[in-house]
């Protein structure tokens, strides 16, 4: 039944395609960003909830 | 704007201006309050409705007590009321403290926490009263969806003002979890809740049938995602390095696991629908982005564990990390077992069991229940000004809840397995060996009771919990306005990346979270919302009557569907334990559909005419008289209560606007219609000896049940069946003249046909044969004959009219299996049954008379 369902959308070619090129486009782009991330900005970035600019030190320290 | 800040004066610290300001931990407080409070109501309701399964008449029958609606009691509880609670203690502490900003409004703030306890309250009274669109997760009828709609804006704006207000220019990647929950959560609210309200607590799914069934899982997966998944992620990925005091194993790694993880989860929903009538090509997609799924999800499981790398020994001592520990990794086998049940050959096991719900529980009782302890633990102290009172009850907490655990999931999956596996299991002539659904289930109540002992202990954990947080607070000093101070945040920099000038733009920022959510949303589901006309329509599906609707609105309100599907799989056990498998067609006029998604009893989608008006109604009002050892819930109200069709014409309005093809002006003539239908059905059980009248609730109930499945199963199945025996019968095997049998095997192989289960016999005739919807077989009246010959003959026929199919259940007996019921039936007479029915005179002759 699903191949009467597709046949009568219009253009649904397209749909597998399009997919196909959003997913491509969207992981090349993180994998890009991924191995070209500033390695110091992002351990700043990583000890930002660790301000301890007052009193927020833990007890056991 | 802010009320809480002391205001911004500029104060010189090391030759920087810095601001001052104070974060509102009274809000923090208020919510941690209501975590506990409805966290414990949820769980009692969880524990209640165990019970219920164990124990069915636990609590008495009160409708607004029964199982099917404290259920969903239960799930919105523990979902939207505890676990929703503790997601806005983590927001509401950390955000502003990520931002070095306070909370944008305090009085939004107030609105915000108020309005949620206030739709809380509101389920708390409405689903128990029977209001519910019986849409998981999505109960709540529409005036309530319209609540939680503004109250949720009220949330997102007072986050993003914050965010907009801080001092901090990156956005931390909680930040992130934090709003990509609230922009998704929004969005699948709405799309999910778009109801044709018919009065003020009740409304009609805008979608029929597959569509309905697509949209709601949509909403259903998603909600696990962006409800109990990205809001506890952002949480731990801000308490986890906070209570462990180091930055995050990986920073890049966490970026990647955001946006793969929105990214993919989205696609996933259809895996709830596996070899149903959903489309082949929406199933596939839903397994294959599910597969996917393990990736970013492990990811970010091993990034909060990895964390703790070198702080190993701190686990052991601090019940912050502990529980997070053992909550990010439960959350790992919760994200790989989830993939792996989205294969189809494995979801065709584990789905409808409760293999699922023991899933459901590890990742809810672990990973949810878990995070949001450990979040208390960590900030109660914090804003008390005091050290958590007793390391040893918080000890006792995690053992006890870890306990609860083990003993919860792993008797679910034990039973939900063996239970499966009965379902499916053939004899080695081909037929099932489990024919009476009831058999699979008294198989695995002892796992229901462990069940129990898991969900108390996990309750007991957590009751030490509370009083271990009240004795903190109580040794504490309360804090409502904890002050901070940074420098105010200058003029983005420009040029650095396109990363970097994201990162510092909340509102680009999510309009990219909103566009890479509603870029699965719109591949996946447009093809199928626009094939409304393409859903292979069945000319001989027709719209309810009035009475069936009426009738699918009880099934509705007692949450039947909490328990029952109405979808049977194309799979051999299941086409012949149920009968064909459910079609696309079939669905065209259910808003809403209620395919179910657990099978406590059996499919019902095929339940129409299976068995007589009489025996429904002796279920509803008794299930253990129809089937002994029947878990399922009595309905003796529904024997009393006055059906109440007085919005009937509204509904099929209602209906005929949503796309259902009443005629114009039949909602005029829809309530003579209802009574006629409903007068014949009470006809038919006043002559079953049920004093039914024919404006009572189980009417409509019976109607609606005889009615499911039967559009195009037409007759000729049935037909084919009886006039098979009738030629049988007509060939001149007649049993005249034959004496009973005496022998004690062969009245011990009579009693066994007549008791088991898949015959039938008892659940007219009693087993002790004193009769109950049928006449009593002991005494010395009868119908239609009471020698040898004559009672097989009459058995092989049936009485199709009065409810007794051929052979009793339809199902062939041989010759000599007939001669051994029958004389067993014979050996019985004057055996003096508990409770005998009376005969009824006007019909039945003495045995001795010869007016046969």
């Amino acid at each position: 039944m699903y191949k009467d369902v597709l046949r009568s959308i219009e253009g649904v070619e397209m749909y597998p395609i399009i997919s196909l090129l959003v997913f491509f486009a969207f992981f090349t782009v993180l994998i890009g960003w991924f191995f070209l991330a500033d390695r110091d900005r992002l351990s700043e970035l990583a000890a930002l909830p660790l301000d301890t600019s007052k009193g927020e030190e833990r007890d056991d320290e | 704007m802010t009320t809480n800040v002391i205001e911004e004066q500029p104060a010189r610290v090391g030759g920087k201006y810095q601001d001052r300001f104070s974060y509102d931990n009274a809000i923090v407080r208020d919510f941690s309050i209501a975590t506990i409070v409805f966290g414990i109501v949820g769980f009692l309701v969880g524990l209640i409705v165990a019970l219920k399964l164990v124990f069915p008449d636990f609590l008495g029958f009160i409708p607004e007590l029964s199982y099917g609606r404290l259920r969903p009691l239960h799930t919105n509880a523990v979902i939207f009321a505890f676990a929703g609670n503790a997601i806005f203690v983590g927001v509401y502490y950390s955000l502003p403290r990520l931002c070095k900003a306070p909370m944008f409004s305090k009085a939004l703030s107030k609105i915000h926490f108020w309005g949620w306890q206030a739709i809380i309250l509101a389920a708390a009274i409405s689903l128990p009263l029977g209001y519910t669109t019986s849409k998981e997760y999505a109960e709540l009828e529409w005036p309530i969806d319209i609540a939680i709609a503004l109250i949720w804006v009220v949330f997102g704006a007072n986050m993003l003002g914050t965010i907009y207000k801080r001092r901090v220019q990156h956005m931390y990647v909680a930040i992130w979890f934090y709003l990509a929950t609230f922009i998704t959560v929004a969005v699948l609210h709405i799309v999910n809740s778009f109801e044709l309200p018919v009065s003020i607590m009740k409304s009609y799914s805008f979608y029929a049938g597959v569509q309905d069934a697509l949209v709601q899982w949509w909403y259903g997966h998603n909600a696990v995602a962006f409800f109990l998944t990205t809001p506890f992620l952002g949480i731990m990925y801000y308490f986890i390095p906070k209570a462990a005091n180091r930055p995050v194993f990986s920073y890049r790694l966490s970026i990647v696991h955001f946006w793969a993880l929105v990214f993919i989860y989205i696609w996933a929903g259809p895996h709830h629908l596996l070899y149903t009538a959903l489309p082949d090509w929406a199933q596939s997609v839903g397994t294959a982005f599910s597969i996917m799924l393990i990736a970013p999800s492990w990811g970010g499981m091993l990034n909060g564990l990895l964390t703790l790398r070198g702080a190993w020994d701190r686990v052991r001592e601090d019940p912050v990390l502990k529980f997070m520990v053992a909550g990010v990794t439960a959350y790992g086998m919760s994200t790989f077992e989830g993939p792996m049940l989205s294969l189809k050959n494995v979801n065709a096991i584990a789905h409808y069991t409760d293999y699922i719900i023991g899933h459901v529980h590890m990742g809810a009782l672990a990973w949810n229940g878990g995070i949001s302890f450990a979040l208390l633990y960590y900030i109660i102290p914090r804003i008390y000004r005091t050290k958590l009172y007793s390391l040893k009850l918080a000890n006792f907490h995690f053992w006890a809840s870890t306990l609860g655990i083990a003993f919860y999931v792993l008797s679910m999956y034990f039973g939900g397995i063996t239970q499966s596996l009965m379902w499916k299991e053939f004899t080695a002539e081909g037929f099932l060996r489990y024919p009476n659904f009831l058999e699979t289930v008294t198989q695995i109540i002892p796992m229901y009771a462990m069940r129990v002992v898991g969900g108390l202990l996990y309750i007991i954990g957590a009751i030490v919990a509370v009083y271990n947080i009240w004795k903190t607070a109580r040794q504490g000093d309360f804090m409502g306005e904890e002050e901070d101070q940074a420098a105010p945040l200058l003029a983005a920099p420009r040029g650095e990346g396109l990363h970097r000038w994201l990162e510092g733009r909340p509102t680009q920022f999510a309009l990219l979270t909103l566009v890479a959510v509603l870029v699965g949303g719109v591949v996946e589901y447009v093809p199928t919302m626009l094939i409304k006309s393409n859903i292979p329509t069945i000319a001989s599906v027709k719209p309810y009557t009035p009475l069936e609707l009426e009738g699918r609105d009880l099934y509705i309100r007692e949450g039947c569907n909490n328990c029952h599907s109405q979808m049977v799989r194309p799979f051999r056990s299941e086409v012949e334990r149920y009968g064909d498998y459910s079609k696309a067609g079939e669905f065209v006029y259910d808003h809403p559909f209620l395919w179910g998604s657990k099978r406590t009893g059996p499919d019902l989608h095929r339940v129409g005419g299976k068995y007589p008006d009489s025996w429904h109604a002796l279920h509803m009002q008794d299930p253990q008289a129809t089937s002994p050892g029947s878990i399922m819930p009595a309905y003796p109200w529904m024997m009393e209560d006055r059906l109440d069709y007085s919005m009937i014409g509204d509904k099929i309005s209602a209906m005929r606007t949503l796309g259902v093809p009443y005629e114009e002006g039949y909602e005029n003539r829809a309530v003579s219609d209802l009574e006629a239908q409903a007068r014949k059905i009470a006809a038919g059980l006043t002559e079953s000896g049920m004093d039914i009248s024919y404006d009572h609730e189980i009417v409509a109930m019976v109607a609606y049940l005889q009615r499911l499945g039967t559009d195009i199963r037409s007759d000729s199945v049935y037909a084919a069946r009886h006039a098979k025996v009738t030629t049988r019968l007509e060939q001149g095997s007649g049993f005249d003249a034959l004496y009973a049998l005496t022998k004690p095997a062969d009245l011990a192989a009579g009693k066994a046909i007549f008791e088991a289960q898949q015959n039938l016999c008892y659940t007219c005739h009693r087993n002790d044969l004193g009769g109950q919807v049928g006449p009593n077989l002991t005494d010395e009246y009868w119908m239609h004959g009471c020698d040898t010959g004559q009672i097989m003959t009459n058995i092989k026929r049936g009485f199709p009219q009065k409810g007794m199919l051929p052979y009793g259940s339809g199902k062939a007996l041989s010759d000599e299996q007939l001669h051994q019921v029958a004389s067993y039936v014979l050996s019985m007479r004057g055996s003096n049954p508990q409770s005998p029915k009376a005969a009824d005179m006007t019909r039945a002759n003495p045995c001795s008379s010869d007016t046969w």
